[in-house]
């Protein structure tokens, strides 16, 4: 090669490198924007509602006095109702991710149901408590209750739980079906013994961030005609007699923490705002703390599992 | 054609036959894998599958256990009779189950495939599968299946292992162990060693030579010396079909067919 044309390669070298370098600082500054926003907002929650933060506020009921008003009516309702909503949608949204990926035949209706359910995640959260307010409340007369709120979340979820359900399970090699076949297992055993056990980490990681979503979820839970002022708490789910526990909790009515919240931003006395800032700091903590429950589980249920 | 070459193995010693393989077809929704295969597996021997990459060895191999049941569009035609000396069983015939199949005949694979569970569990799990739950009787048969499989003095100490911290080779005979654990009549290896080191195949071969004296084995390898080295029979197989099969001295010793001198040789693969 003669020294000129050794010059021009190198000036093309330059000039491809030059857009590497463009490329990382506009990158760099994408990710600065959002960063510097979201901690923005944080910064400022914090600054709010950091001086309402006090025991007294966890375990007061809402009040016409700003300073007296607490969260135990919305926290302990949003505890009740993600209860509800767990309960409903694991054992429906496994069921049906393993039969979907396991039991079922492969043709042109699995095809569809796989569309239909990815859809459904995507669907509007408000839409769902339409339905709800018609089939729970008003069909099934399930009344305005703990009980349709879970139950309303869960449908929300379900496709979520449904959908990593059966990315782990399709996680999991044939090779080790195959093993299992091969020994004499039955699908049943086969699904029992290995599938689910295998998958019980990105499971239980799908469902946790479900549940994070659904915790914060607003729109369906007004829908459903969630009170806003509630100073008593649901009936205790556990009794000091026999039978030991009672469900007259799920026909109480209740509120949840982001009602509450909404509540207190609609109040024209500023002294509200504050506390709807603390509500948001707790409200936040929980969904970071349920994020960081699965991130520990996924690791707890994946140690010695590597394929 | 087929059956000549078959009936220079009707054995003269009294060799019992453990499996034949009548007329045999296979297909793939519509591709046409396996050509009217006929063959015969002598009981307590080594039969190995040999034939360049694409033959259909493993596909018939996976015929044996109705492993292609697993997956839609295929089909089979034909009969595989096992014969358990009480009685004739078409493992291919439309009211056998395959599980009751796979619980007769045993499977090792390519590569070893152990469960993410501990060492005495994997070996375990045919019998759980089988209802046994008397930890002494299951102890003693995980034992046996392990010594079986030369893996016992390996692992005595640490049967609570997980079995994914045995080295390939451990792993691979630990498969083996797990299929053994169930006293199978007839067992099958898909290419056992191929994805193993050269010293961990050499124990997996020099445990094959002992396996024959408790069980039938049919093997496929894709590796002409290992069947030379410790199989009984030979059968050669080309595009789908079986051309050639005889005792494995007499397939090595002067090749009938034109593509198994080939093969031999070294000329296709």
């Amino acid at each position: 090669m003669s020294g000129k044309e050794n010059r021009k390669m190198r000036g093309i070298i330059a000039r491809n490198k030059l857009a590497d370098g463009i490329f990382a600082i506009v990158g760099l500054l994408s990710m600065l924007v959002g960063l510097v926003v979201l901690l923005a907002l944080l910064v400022q929650l914090g600054i709010d509602g950091l001086q309402r933060l006090s025991w007294e506020f966890f375990f007061s009921f809402p009040s016409r006095k700003p300073a007296e008003a607490g969260i135990l009516s919305a926290w302990v309702g949003t505890a009740l109702v993600m209860l509800v909503t767990a309960l409903a949608a694991i054992p429906l949204g496994v069921a049906s991710g393993v039969y979907l990926e396991e039991y079922a035949r492969k043709n042109w209706i699995a095809d569809l149901i796989e569309v239909n359910v990815t859809n459904l995640a995507g669907v509007p959260s408000i839409v769902y408590g339409l339905l709800a307010l018609g089939l729970f409340v008003y069909k099934l007369n399930l009344g305005e209750s703990v009980l349709t709120a879970g139950l309303t979340l869960a449908l929300l979820i379900l496709p979520v739980v449904i959908v990593t359900t059966r990315e782990a399970v399709r996680a999991i090699p044939s090779s080790i079906r195959e093993a299992a076949y091969a020994v004499g297992a039955s699908k049943w055993q086969v699904v029992w013994d290995h599938v689910l056990p295998y998958s019980t980490g990105s499971i239980i990681t799908g469902v946790i961030i479900g549940l994070a979503r659904a915790i914060g979820e607003t729109a369906p839970i007004i829908t459903i005609g969630a009170l806003t002022f509630i100073a008593f708490l649901p009936d205790s789910p556990f009794k000091s007699e026999f039978p030991y526990i009672s469900f007259s909790w799920l026909q109480a009515p209740f509120t949840v923490m982001p009602i509450q919240m909404f509540n207190w931003v609609s109040r024209p006395e500023p002294a509200f705002q504050l506390n709807a800032a603390a509500a948001g700091i707790v409200l936040t903590v929980m969904t970071l703390a349920m994020n960081g429950i699965a991130i520990y589980l996924r690791y707890r249920f994946r140690r010695g599992i590597k394929w | 054609m087929v059956e000549a070459t078959q009936n220079q193995v009707s054995d003269p010693n009294g060799i019992k036959t453990k499996t034949e393989v009548k007329n045999l077809n296979f297909y793939y929704g519509s591709v046409h894998a396996l050509k009217n295969i006929n063959l015969k597996v002598a009981e307590n021997h080594v039969t190995a599958l040999i034939g360049p990459s694409g033959c259909g060895k493993t596909t018939l191999l996976r015929c044996f256990n109705r492993m292609h049941d697993l997956y839609p569009g295929n089909r089979y035609e034909g009969s595989i009779l096992l014969d358990s000396g009480r009685d004739r069983l078409d493992i291919l015939g439309r009211r056998v189950d395959a599980i009751e199949v796979r619980m007769r005949i045993g499977m090792v694979f390519q590569k070893p495939n152990p469960f993410p569970k501990s060492i005495y569990e994997n070996v375990a799990y045919g019998l759980r599968v089988r209802g046994m739950s008397r930890r002494s009787a299951i102890d003693e048969k995980v034992e046996k299946a392990l010594q079986g499989a030369a893996l016992w003095e390996e692992v005595k100490d640490r049967l609570n292992d997980l079995a994914f911290n045995l080295s390939g080779g451990q792993q691979q005979r630990l498969c083996i162990a797990r299929a053994l654990a169930t006293e199978p009549e007839l067992m099958l290896f898909d290419e056992p060693t191929s994805a193993l080191d050269p010293i961990a195949t050499a124990s997996i071969e020099e445990l094959m030579s002992d396996l024959k004296k408790q069980v039938t084995v049919l093997i496929v390898t894709h590796n002409m010396q290992q069947a030379a080295r410790f199989s009984d029979f030979t059968a050669f197989m080309y595009l789908g079909e079986m051309l050639e099969f005889n005792s494995t001295t007499a397939m090595f010793a002067g090749p009938v067919k034109k593509q198994t001198k080939d093969y031999l040789s070294g000329l296709i693969g």
